[in-house]
């Protein structure tokens, strides 16, 4: 007997009868594309290595060949300048997608994601839109050193005008995608190089090509009873594996997956925590100024206050320029282990 | 007598001037085997047009300086005055349906892209009827095919290449013309522009308002090369005289007709001269002499130029001209009364404007319990 539910909380419960696809991230934001791709004509997609190398990381895959000179562009290796030209294009009617290899290089380009795009329908009071996906992978990758593994989440997320999306698995990436493209506003869409490979389950429904996931809602991955783990993007998984280890002992965790940065789901934050009492965000950015300290700050400045047994804590990257090395680079970031002894000490376990 | 050639006005000598590059008996050429015609055929009804457009950004520009000593204007104001044939010559080359793009210097080209002096000047003033409604200001205006209005140098030429972009994409022969100054000339982002334009063949007219100083700092200590109109290397180029309303018109229209035939982007260099400083806050004399501008003003003044040529020709009488002048200046008066009176915006529309097409949602004010609502 197949269940679908339908409920806000999307929680598929698929047993034997219905269809699923494993499809990996990677696929399902070729995937993604290809049909926004095929749907508007105005919809096209630049950046280095997209048509002819068929993506960096692949991402773009057999697009050029479908869709040719015209609508998968190569650029050279100007962040800026075709970043601008990206912008400008959204200006003039299209629907532009441009690529940053990884959103480390999009600082070379950030004045037009920001002043350009991001500002632009405010500036102008309603006049002019600036309808543009900005995507590439985002935050650490494995043994990319220091230069190629920030976090820009907290960056963009500061930033109004801005939507920001960061999607954790496959269903996330396929319906943000599609929700991002469709989207008349400049969306920031940060992926994450190690989840390309991982497949997930996908349903019929989410195989639709009008699945869509709403742009700022978050969503309850596991509910449970003793906290809240707020996270966003790989550390999602973390958090889950987590869980499950805690579980044994006796401690259900609810997991939140943020799938949107800004504008960020406080509701839904909120609610999760007047239920369980304790909260634990978890990223991979760094610290200071960052995802969690953002949802801290407004949990403590609205009603969830109150229901908290214990201060808010956050488990993040270490704040230090990722090293090289395998041990290091294995101690720089937030571990599942990090997670336990966190939400232990919340606990008071 | 509703035509007049003008042959060889390029010979007319427009003055020799005490600084540096201003050769305005020729067109120089970058790449290009042939320039504009050397001669051009004003109408009246052009020539008439013309003056009055250029009054009315010289009036405006005017009375914003006015304004902004009485503090009704605030923030930046970069004024355009000296350099009315530049956006004017521009409008006459191409047409309402091509693009165009500048940086900050803006007011004029709102006005040539089709904004009024009411909607510009409360703009300025930061009032409910601005042309952004109070939310941009003086350096962000736009209109149709109009993208402002642009507040860091050089960010705007890659902008106008990807409206070019858009254009050659789907498949009209507009064209888009992006602007930027001297002292944008030197920004990395304008050379990737050229690189990706040319490569791409996008129907784009990169134009240099060379107003010889960037801010402060004149063109020989900013620039290694200050013949921007190669600068621009496999791209054709062409340098003219920017004070001289029919050269500007008719090197737009030749460059048009370049981008338009598929050629690709082409570059052009108007030697102009702005009379403000760089903007109100800039004196302007710190770095240039009063004689300068006096003499500039006296000699190459493109309002004065095209009066003359017209009086000259017997193509409008002084009465004529007159009466435009005074028609303009009780536009630009009943514009700065409409700015100075209409209502400032209502709080209401603080957070509007941040998403296109979204319902409304609630927006962080300045304390946590202030709950604020922002519309589309």
């Amino acid at each position: 007997e197949c269940r679908l539910g339908g409920s806000a909380k999307r929680s598929y419960s698929i047993t034997s009868c219905a269809s699923v696809f494993q499809v990996n991230v990677r696929d399902a934001l070729n995937q993604a594309m290809d049909e926004e791709l095929e749907r508007d004509e105005r919809v096209f997609l630049l950046g280095e290595e997209v048509a002819q190398y068929d993506g960096a990381y692949k991402v773009s895959r057999g697009l050029w060949k479908k869709y040719g000179d015209k609508r998968i562009i190569d650029t050279p290796i100007t962040e800026m300048g075709f970043a601008g030209i990206a912008v400008g294009a959204a200006f003039a009617g299209l629907r532009p997608i441009c690529e940053f290899m990884t959103w480390n290089f999009s600082m070379q380009a950030i004045d037009q994601v920001i002043n350009s795009a991001a500002k632009t329908y405010y500036m102008s009071a309603g006049f002019q839109t600036v309808p543009i996906v900005f995507r590439g992978p985002n935050g650490s990758s494995a043994g990319v050193a220091a230069q190629h593994s920030q976090c820009f989440a907290a960056w963009y997320g500061h930033c109004p005008g801005l939507k920001v999306v960061s999607p954790w698995n496959s269903e996330d990436a396929r319906g943000l995608l599609k929700a991002a493209i469709r989207d008349d506003n400049p969306v920031v869409f940060l992926e994450n190089e190690m989840m390309y490979g991982v497949p997930f389950e996908l349903s019929e429904e989410m195989m639709h090509k009008d699945f869509v996931i709403p742009i700022g809602k978050a969503k309850v991955e596991r509910q449970g009873t003793h906290i809240t783990l707020v996270s966003h993007s790989r550390c999602v998984g973390f958090c889950l594996d987590a869980a499950a280890v805690l579980a044994k002992e006796g401690v259900e965790c609810e997991v939140v997956n943020l799938r949107t940065i800004r504008p960020l789901d406080v509701d839904t934050i909120e609610a999760s925590v007047m239920k369980t009492g304790n909260l634990v965000t978890v990223e991979g950015g760094w610290p200071q100024y960052g995802v969690g300290a953002e949802i801290c700050a407004r949990i403590m400045e609205g009603p969830a206050f109150n229901y908290l047994d214990a201060p808010a804590v956050r488990v993040t990257g270490v704040d230090i320029p990722m090293p090289y090395a395998k041990i290091l680079e294995d101690h720089s970031v937030p571990q599942i282990k990090d997670i336990i002894f966190s939400v232990k000490k919340v606990l008071n376990m | 007598m509703p035509y007049l050639n003008i042959s060889h006005f390029w010979g007319v000598v427009v003055s020799s001037r005490s600084y540096a590059d201003f050769t305005p008996e020729k067109v120089d050429l970058h790449r290009l085997e042939e320039g504009p015609p050397l001669t051009s055929t004003l109408t009246r009804e052009d020539g008439l047009k013309y003056y009055r457009t250029m009054q009315t950004i010289r009036r405006m520009e005017l009375k914003a300086d006015q304004l902004y000593k009485q503090k009704i204007i605030r923030g930046f104001c970069h004024l355009y005055d000296g350099q009315e044939a530049c956006a004017v010559g521009i409008e006459g080359g191409i047409t309402l349906s091509d693009h165009l793009i500048t940086a900050y210097r803006a007011h004029g080209y709102t006005l040539t892209r089709g904004g009024t002096v009411r909607e510009i000047m409360a703009e300025l003033t930061g009032r409910r009827e601005g042309i952004a409604k109070g939310k941009g200001g003086s350096m962000h205006m736009y209109t149709k095919n109009f993208y402002g209005g642009n507040g860091i140098v050089g960010a705007q030429v890659p902008l106008g290449a990807g409206v070019a972009l858009a254009c050659k994409y789907l498949g009209t022969d507009q064209l888009c013309v992006s602007l930027y100054g001297d002292g944008a000339a030197n920004q990395g982002q304008i050379f990737e522009t050229y690189n990706m334009a040319s490569l791409w063949k996008l129907p784009i007219i990169f134009i240099c308002e060379n107003n010889q100083y960037g801010m402060g700092t004149s063109v020989e200590r900013a620039s290694a090369s200050t013949e921007y109109y190669k600068r621009g290397d496999f791209i054709p180029g062409l340098r003219v005289d920017g004070m001289d309303v029919l050269c500007v018109r008719e090197a737009t229209k030749f460059a048009a007709d370049h981008c338009r035939s598929g050629k690709g982007p082409i570059l052009m260099e108007l030697q102009t001269y702005r009379y403000h400083g760089h903007s109100m806050s800039d004196p302007g004399v710190s770095y240039r002499t009063r004689e300068e501008i006096q003499e500039v003003r006296s000699k190459s003044d493109p309002i004065s130029m095209l009066k003359d040529r017209m009086l000259s020709n017997n193509m409008a009488s002084v009465e004529e001209l007159k009466e435009i002048d005074i028609e303009v200046r009780k536009e630009i008066e009943d514009a700065a009364q409409f700015a100075t009176t209409d209502p400032e915006p209502p709080l209401d529309d603080l957070c509007s404007h941040i998403y296109a097409n979204e319902k409304s949602f609630e927006v962080r004010g300045a304390t946590p319990w202030t709950k604020l609502t922002s519309h589309s």
